[in-house]
Formats: C-alpha cells, sequence, structure tokens
C-alpha cells in the first residue's frame, strides 16, 4: 500500500516493520520525528518493543550495546551533533561486532550552528567500522533500512542508514510500504551468535592487549569489506520480494557515458532529472550513485566509471585541508588501475544550500570541458561559493 | 588459535589464571600485631587480594600494590614497601 510519508516516518516505519525489540535515542533536528513515531508506536501497543529514555547521544548508544549483546533486534536514530556525540560508541559497536541499526538524517556540524543539510555528519565518522547506505528518496529510507536489519545481523556489523535532512526527511513522497507478513518474511528472528545470558557467563569488550589487537582490527577490515557481497545479496534478495532491488551503487545512463556525475544521497534524483536533459540533446553523461560508501565500492566504480573520459564528484562535505571525502576515495580507487578518468571534484549543498540545476550544469560543463581537452584547470571547486564574500573578488 | 570475531571470552573465570601481582612495585606489609581484624582494607580490596582475619591476610599473587589497603587501615597496620625490601 503506498502512503505519503516523510523520511523520518518511513525510518519509523521500516523499524517497527522489522519488529525492533529495543530502541534507545534522543531527540535531535532533524531526526527527531523518527524517535517521535516511534514512541507513539510503543506507547499504543502497536510496537512491542523497549524504549530506553537516555540523557544523550552517548548513552543512546551505549545501551543500543548493552541491548544488541542480549540478542534484542536494536535500532537508534541521531543527527550531526548526536552523532559526534555518539562517535566514541560508534567504534566500541563495530569493534564489538553488535548488529545495530542506526538512522541518520544528515545535517550540517557546528559551526557555525547549522540544523540544515549536508553530509559531513556521517562522512566525518566513515572510519568508525559501521556500514553506511545512502538513501535517494524515501521509498529507499524504507527499504534500505528494512534490509539494514538483515545486513547488519548476517554480517554481525552495525549499519547507518543515511537520508539528508529535511531534502528527505520532513518532506513527504509517496511510499511502497510492505505488508507486515512479508517483512516478517524476509527479517526472520536471528539469534546473536555469542549472547550475554547470564546462565552463561561470558566477557564482551575484553581489552585487546598489543599481542591480539591488530588481530582483531583486521578481522573487522576483513568483515566490512566482506559485507559487499552481503549488501549485493540482501538487495537482490528484497528484489525478488518486493521488487525493488538495490546494489554497491546505481548507473544510470552511464554505460555509454563520456562524462559521469557521481554523488550520493538525495541530489541524485536531482542529477538525474539533469542526464535526462543532457541526453536529450544528444550529450553522452550518465550519473553513478554510491548507495554504499562504507564498506567503499572501490572495483564497482572502476569498474563503472573506467570508460569515462572524465567524472566529476559532487558531494556535501569535504576534508579541510584536503578535498571532499568520496572524491579521495574514488582517487583511491584508481591508484593502481592502468587508466583513469580525469576526477574534478565539486563541493556544493553545504549546511542546507539547495543545489540549483545551474550549480550541476557548471559542474558538468567543468567535466565535459575536461574530457575535451584532457586538462583539469582546477580540481577541486565549489559550488555556489559567494566569491566576494570570501574576498576572492573584490 | 582461531579468535571470536571480537573481543570476547566464552570461558569465565580466567581472571584467576592471571596473576597480576608482577605489576606492583610497592608491596603492602602487615603489622599482625597492629592489625585488629576490622576489614576495612578486605571492603575495599579492588582485586580482591585480601582474606579477612586477625590478622589479614594479603594474596601476593594478585596483588598490584595500589596501597588502598594501607591507606585506609584506621590502626595504620599496613604500611607500603619497595619491592625487593622486606
Amino acid at each position: 500500500m503506498k502512503q505519503l510519508v516523510t523520511g523520518d516516518e518511513a525510518a519509523a516505519i521500516a523499524a517497527k516493520l522489522a519488529r525492533v525489540k529495543v530502541i534507545s535515542a534522543y531527540p535531535i533536528t532533524p531526526q527527531t520525528i523518527i524517535v517521535e513515531r516511534l514512541a507513539e508506536f510503543v506507547a499504543n501497543g502497536e510496537l512491542d518493543a523497549e524504549y530506553i529514555k537516555v540523557e544523550s547521544e552517548h548513552s543512546a548508544l551505549s545501551a543500543c550495546l548493552g541491548s544488541a549483546a542480549v540478542g534484542a533486534r536494536t535500532f537508534t536514530a541521531t543527527s550531526s551533533q548526536g552523532l559526534m556525540l555518539m562517535s566514541e560508541i560508534l567504534f566500541v559497536a563495530s569493534g564489538m561486532r553488535l548488529p545495530i541499526v542506526m538512522a541518520n538524517a544528515n545535517r550540517s556540524l557546528s559551526a557555525p550552528l547549522s540544523i540544515w543539510c549536508d553530509q559531513q555528519d556521517s562522512v566525518a565518522v566513515r572510519d568508525c567500522g559501521w556500514i553506511q547506505l545512502y538513501c535517494e528518496n524515501n521509498q529507499e529510507v524504507l527499504d534500505s533500512t528494512i534490509q539494514a536489519f538483515r545486513i547488519a545481523e548476517e554480517s554481525l556489523l552495525p549499519v547507518m542508514v543515511c537520508f539528508d535532512g529535511y531534502i528527505l526527511s520532513h518532506t513527504a513522497e509517496p511510499v511502497e510500504i510492505p505488508e507486515q507478513a512479508e517483512v516478517d518474511k524476509f527479517l526472520p528472528t536471528y539469534k546473536y551468535p555469542y549472547l550475554l545470558d547470564p546462565e552463561k557467563p561470558i566477557t564482551m569488550g575484553a581489552v585487546g592487549v598489543p599481542e591480539y589487537y591488530e588481530e582483531f582490527r583486521y578481522m573487522l577490515q576483513e568483515a566490512v569489506l566482506k559485507s559487499k557481497e552481503k549488501i549485493i545479496e540482501v538487495g537482490q534478495a528484497f528484489g525478488r520480494q518486493f521488487g525493488r532491488k538495490s546494489d554497491l551503487i546505481e548507473c544510470y545512463r552511464s554505460d555509454d557515458a563520456d562524462v559521469i556525475l557521481l554523488t550520493m544521497g538525495s541530489l541524485s534524483g536531482s542529477i538525474k532529472e539533469m542526464i535526462d536533459e543532457y541526453r536529450g540533446h544528444g550529450e553522452r553523461v550518465g550519473l553513478v550513485k554510491v548507495r554504499a560508501f562504507r564498506p567503499f565500492p572501490a572495483k564497482e566504480l572502476v569498474d563503472s566509471l573506467g570508460h569515462a573520459k572524465a567524472v566529476a564528484v559532487l558531494e556535501k562535505d569535504f576534508s579541510p585541508g584536503s578535498t571532499g571525502a568520496l572524491f579521495s576515495d574514488l582517487s583511491g580507487a584508481f591508484v593502481n588501475s592502468r587508466e583513469s578518468p580525469l576526477l574534478l571534484n565539486f563541493i556544493c549543498g553545504l549546511g542546507g544550500r539547495d543545489v540549483s540545476s545551474l550549480q550541476i550544469r557548471e559542474a558538468t560543463k567543468a567535466a565535459m570541458e575536461a574530457a575535451k581537452t584532457g586538462e583539469v584547470k582546477k580540481t577541486v571547486r565549489w559550488l555556489g561559493l559567494r566569491e566576494t564574500m570570501v574576498g576572492l573578488k573584490p | 588459535m582461531k579468535l571470536p570475531p571480537s573481543t570476547i571470552i566464552l570461558k569465565p573465570g580466567n581472571s584467576e589464571q592471571n596473576e597480576t601481582g608482577s605489576w606492583r612495585s610497592l608491596k603492602p606489609v602487615v603489622d599482625s600485631k597492629k592489625c585488629n581484624g576490622c576489614g576495612l582494607c578486605w571492603l575495599y580490596c579492588p582485586e580482591p587480594a585480601i582474606t579477612k582475619g586477625k590478622p589479614v591476610v594479603i594474596d601476593y599473587r594478585y596483588c598490584k600494590g595500589c596501597g588502598i589497603c594501607a591507606n585506609d587501615c584506621p590502626v595504620k597496620a599496613i604500611v607500603m614497601v619497595e619491592e625487593g625490601q622486606k
């Protein structure tokens, strides 16, 4: 059945359909609606779950560690500063291999204080050992959240489902809501293999002395790399059952494209519109959308971008003193390839600034120019930057 | 030996096998004449490496030498001496 829901509501409905047993979260804009809806579901008796109220995000995720350790399907949600406050525990969750699912409504980081969208928050914690999935629309928020539980439980890794704040979190779209029985079939009750059980005491999260630490970190690396197969497998299984399959990346009219735009999140939708326009004029332009940012689909990106002359990476984050994170990862992916397209980086949409069709055209034009001349004039550019304000122009 | 995926110890009670006495640089020594057997040191010992009695008995296999017992003893029956001294 299709319903008109916001991205936040889609995430909450997905968690309910997954029959989560424990929710521990702290409200923060623009994620708050998720935990409000879940609180209502529990209060109304629609969802049989423990709703743990806490005093901070640090505690929220800490409570999630405990509930995942006793084998309860566990969900939390946050944004921005909340994710930063969780950052210590993020590493604990992945290091302890606890299958927690979190929704992150992407919001920029302070300072300057901003409640609006960019992807700096989740990108900043890309090294925390969580799987990160980025959504283009509210349907993907629902689908990816349901899939996230199966990916998490079968990989023993926590999964973060990221979607753009306000652009998705507060915007209503028609979303196909699956039947409970169907979701039950897709997500059977699971059993955590190292259950914390007073009857059979074990120690969890013990110290990793120098003789062991490196081995545990290597196993985490292997697990996150291997989760690529699981993301594909679960995405296909979801497709067979619900008719909408997911993958690590999505290629949109890019197979024969000379110029490819690469991005993640809701910007993909806007770019698809532009691609259709370019194609209408006979320009060979395409889009590749990154759905899984961690594990990074390096091989898949090299395979699907390798034939292009130029790739423009548009992203709502940057690493001060370096480039955008997606761009630097992509550059790394091509490092030992015999041939690489020219790579251009466009920082855009920071702090909730709309990325206009004009800006997408500007990026495409620069990439086309590079494709034509074989030269990149400027590797990293900021779209929509008002140059007089920063002293670049008088 | 294949490790579990995280630092999970499946067999409980192994702290008994892990003798921590070698960590010590200062060693608590009980003056059996002064000790009144009140048990405060036993209560506060974080290990626990003290057996109650009059005088109390310290298990040097596990005592890390933190000195809480000496600090809390109301009759000053415990003194910390450098390891290697009598």
